[in-house]
């Protein structure tokens, strides 16, 4: 099982002759993602690594292959029309790693896909990776940028804002002896398209899910929703952190939704609600995992 | 990025937003020839710097106050002479104060009645929010805590734009009638334009004023601009004034660093912005203090970590660092490599706490261990954090 992607998720990369999505193309076929088609404007008819076909829209793509899933590496200027363009090719996971989106670009992207059958995750966003049953985790699905081997086949769903925070987490859990189900990165951005709850949703009722990581920061409130959700709706043990208690006021943390705006959203207080609705709080970074553990009583 | 008041001024005369008359210089002479044009209006000489708090500031030459008013164009040169190439201290600048370049004269309005209105992108609807208030002239947090009745608040839909019938609910909400009315709902549409036009995150009037004139005036603003959009707005870009940031701030986005500058003493070098934030609370926990957020992002070159070195070690407070990279993807002997060239070139003078996970790490351990520099290893997170504590003692 795992959420929304499995080894059988044929995946197209929006952006696949670029530098940065060519290298992550690669390391995604090297994990044994089955990557079927890429999209380059101009370069249909070519093939990637005289491997994957190229096509020069999505829908060619999408219809020559069967794709579901598109990854999006093309730059800023240029992503919200990518995943616009997936959208009307009937893509139903759009993941956009890009970042640096302008937040008005994205607020009309998240109108028009109302209503749709696409569901978008980013934009600003490490991807997903359902680990594989090989060694390393190799036959898994990666989509993104995150680092395939540190990840292990299991029964932990994880869920945040940051790459590195859930790398981290990601290591944590498999340096203990404690696999994935599927983890997914939402992104850093103030408007994306799936929330923490949403991921929670999906995690509670997989079957192959047993205990999750929540993975936080300051901005917003995505966070407390979906821990105010679980509190009343989610079946299974969480572990949170929330990243920034030191951020001061006002200033963009890196990413363009981590910044304090009000007594509401400091660290503080998202550590508190969370805890007030049954999650463990890890203290630090470090104990990720291990707050996990001793929620979910190993 | 933020912006001058009189630049502020010129992005409301472009979007025709009605202000006080105002006009920028430079000089003396160009502040008394800018008070001759206002002739016959009540003018005063405001110091044009981003820090609050001008009015009640002193200047280091021993004038005070950073907002006058003049009498006469004489008045205004005397006093721009004074203010120019000065250094004004505000409640906001901290003792070290601000260079003052430019200062400008305005109108003085009259004003009857001060009101809120504020178009900020709302994170929880994904759309524009008007938030309106007849408490003007006060701190909005203020008037949320004491009375949330007198706050207005209105979505916006991000794909129709603001609506007719929205401007006259909000006009009705503040209790406006007749030409005031008119006038403010002019105003509010062509806000509303600049929002957009302009790739705002934020934009702010306290106070927006009506006069005994019968004027509907935006007497002070302070925007907020979308920094990923910043790419299509060349004229937003070319107001940024560098002087009034920190260097260190400054220094590093030329590298394309991600830093802020904090006030602790131990500085920290990470990759990604939420480990970059974690590091810093994982310091504060072991009874540290973060002496900046850095993400270096996830392809850092030699010359970036170099390059962040040198901002680190520029800074006085600074008592040790601790790096903490998590090379998912990147070779941590690259990573590793980097920080010995970036330590060779600018000296070592203070504590390094390495903690270094991921991909090649093992190598990347040993290059560090033999590069025959004074670098403390650390197994985790916790490890470094704590090590890095004991250390700055």
């Amino acid at each position: 099982m795992a959420i929304l992607i499995d080894e059988n998720t044929k995946v197209l990369v929006q952006g696949i002759t670029g530098s940065f999505g060519a290298r992550h193309a690669q390391l995604s076929l090297d994990y044994g993602t089955k990557l079927v088609a890429g999209v380059t404007p101009g370069k249909g008819g070519q093939k990637f690594e005289n491997v994957v076909p190229i096509f020069d829209t999505v829908s060619q793509a999408v219809n020559e292959t069967g794709a579901t899933a598109s990854a999006i590496f093309v730059p800023p200027p240029f992503a919200a029309d990518a995943i616009l363009e997936a959208m009307d090719a009937g893509v139903e996971l759009i993941v956009c790693i890009t970042e640096g989106i302008p937040v008005m670009d994205m607020m009309k992207v998240k109108q028009a896909l109302k209503g749709s059958k696409s569901r978008l995750v980013g934009p600003n966003c490490p991807g997903l990776v359902t680990p594989g049953r090989g060694e390393k985790s190799h036959g898994g699905c990666r989509i993104g940028i995150a680092p395939g081997y540190i990840h292990k086949r299991g029964n932990v769903g994880v869920v945040s804002r940051s790459g590195t925070l859930t790398y981290e987490a990601v290591f944590q859990l498999t340096q203990m002896g404690y696999g994935q189900s599927t983890c997914v990165g939402i992104g850093g951005d103030p408007i994306n398209g799936t929330s923490h709850l949403d991921v929670l949703e999906m995690f509670n009722n997989d079957p192959e899910t047993e205990a999750i990581i929540m993975i936080g920061e300051i901005g917003g409130t995505a966070e407390v929703e979906a821990a105010r959700w679980a509190k009343d709706n989610c079946k299974k043990p969480i572990a949170g952190f929330i990243a920034g208690a030191t951020a001061p006021p006002g200033r963009r943390m890196g990413h363009a939704g981590a910044i304090v705006g009000g007594e509401e959203d400091t660290a503080q207080a998202k550590k508190k609600i969370l805890a007030e609705c049954g999650i463990t709080v890890a203290e630090t970074p470090s104990e990720m995992a291990s707050a996990l553990m001793i929620a979910w009583g190993k | 990025m933020n912006i001058h008041e009189y630049q502020a001024k010129e992005l409301f005369d472009r979007f025709q937003v009605p202000s006080p008359k105002g006009k920028v210089a430079s000089s003396p002479e160009e502040a008394s020839a800018a008070a001759k044009e206002f002739a016959g209006a009540k003018l005063v000489i405001k110091a044009q710097v981003h820090a609050g708090g001008r009015g009640k500031g002193h200047f280091k030459n021993g004038f005070k106050g950073g907002v006058h008013l003049i009498e006469s164009p004489e008045q205004a040169a005397e006093f721009a002479g004074k203010m120019l190439n000065e250094t004004l201290v505000t409640v906001q600048t901290g003792e070290e104060g601000r260079l003052v370049r430019k200062v400008m004269i305005a109108e003085a309005v009259d004003i009857t009645h001060e009101y809120y209105l504020a178009i900020l992108m709302d994170r929880a609807t994904c759309a524009p929010i008007i938030v309106a208030s007849t408490a003007g002239g006060m701190s909005i947090e203020d008037v949320a805590h004491d009375t949330p009745e007198k706050i207005f608040r209105q979505v916006v839909h991000p794909l129709l734009g603001l609506q007719a019938y929205e401007i006259r609910k909000i006009s009705a909400e503040l209790g406006l009638a007749g030409d005031i009315a008119k006038q403010f709902g002019k105003l509010l549409s062509n806000l509303y334009k600049l929002f957009i036009q302009c790739d705002c995150s934020m934009l702010e009037i306290n106070p927006l004023v009506t006069t005994p004139d019968g004027r509907v005036l935006a007497l002070d603003a302070k925007f907020g601009f979308d920094d990923n959009a910043l790419y299509r707005h060349p004229d937003i870009v070319a107001m940024r004034d560098k002087e009034e940031e920190d260097p260190r701030e400054v220094a590093a986005s030329e590298y394309e660093l991600n830093y802020i500058g904090l006030d602790g003493n131990i500085a920290c070098l990470v990759n990604g912005a939420g480990l970059a934030m974690a590091t810093m609370d994982i310091i504060k926990h072991y009874g540290g203090e973060p002496a900046n957020f850095l993400d270096v992002g996830g392809g850092a070159s030699t010359e970036q970590v170099t390059a962040a070195f040198k901002i680190i070690l520029g800074d006085p407070n600074v008592k040790g660092i601790l790096i903490n990279i998590f090379g998912g993807i990147m070779d941590c002997n690259v990573i590793a490599e980097g920080v010995i060239a970036a330590a060779k070139e600018t000296g070592l003078p203070i504590p390094l706490v390495v903690r270094l996970e991921g991909n090649n790490v093992e190598m990347g351990k040993a290059t560090l261990a033999a590069s025959g520099l004074d670098i403390v290893a650390a197994d985790n997170m916790a490890d470094g954090a704590q090590k890095i504590v004991k250390a700055v003692g």
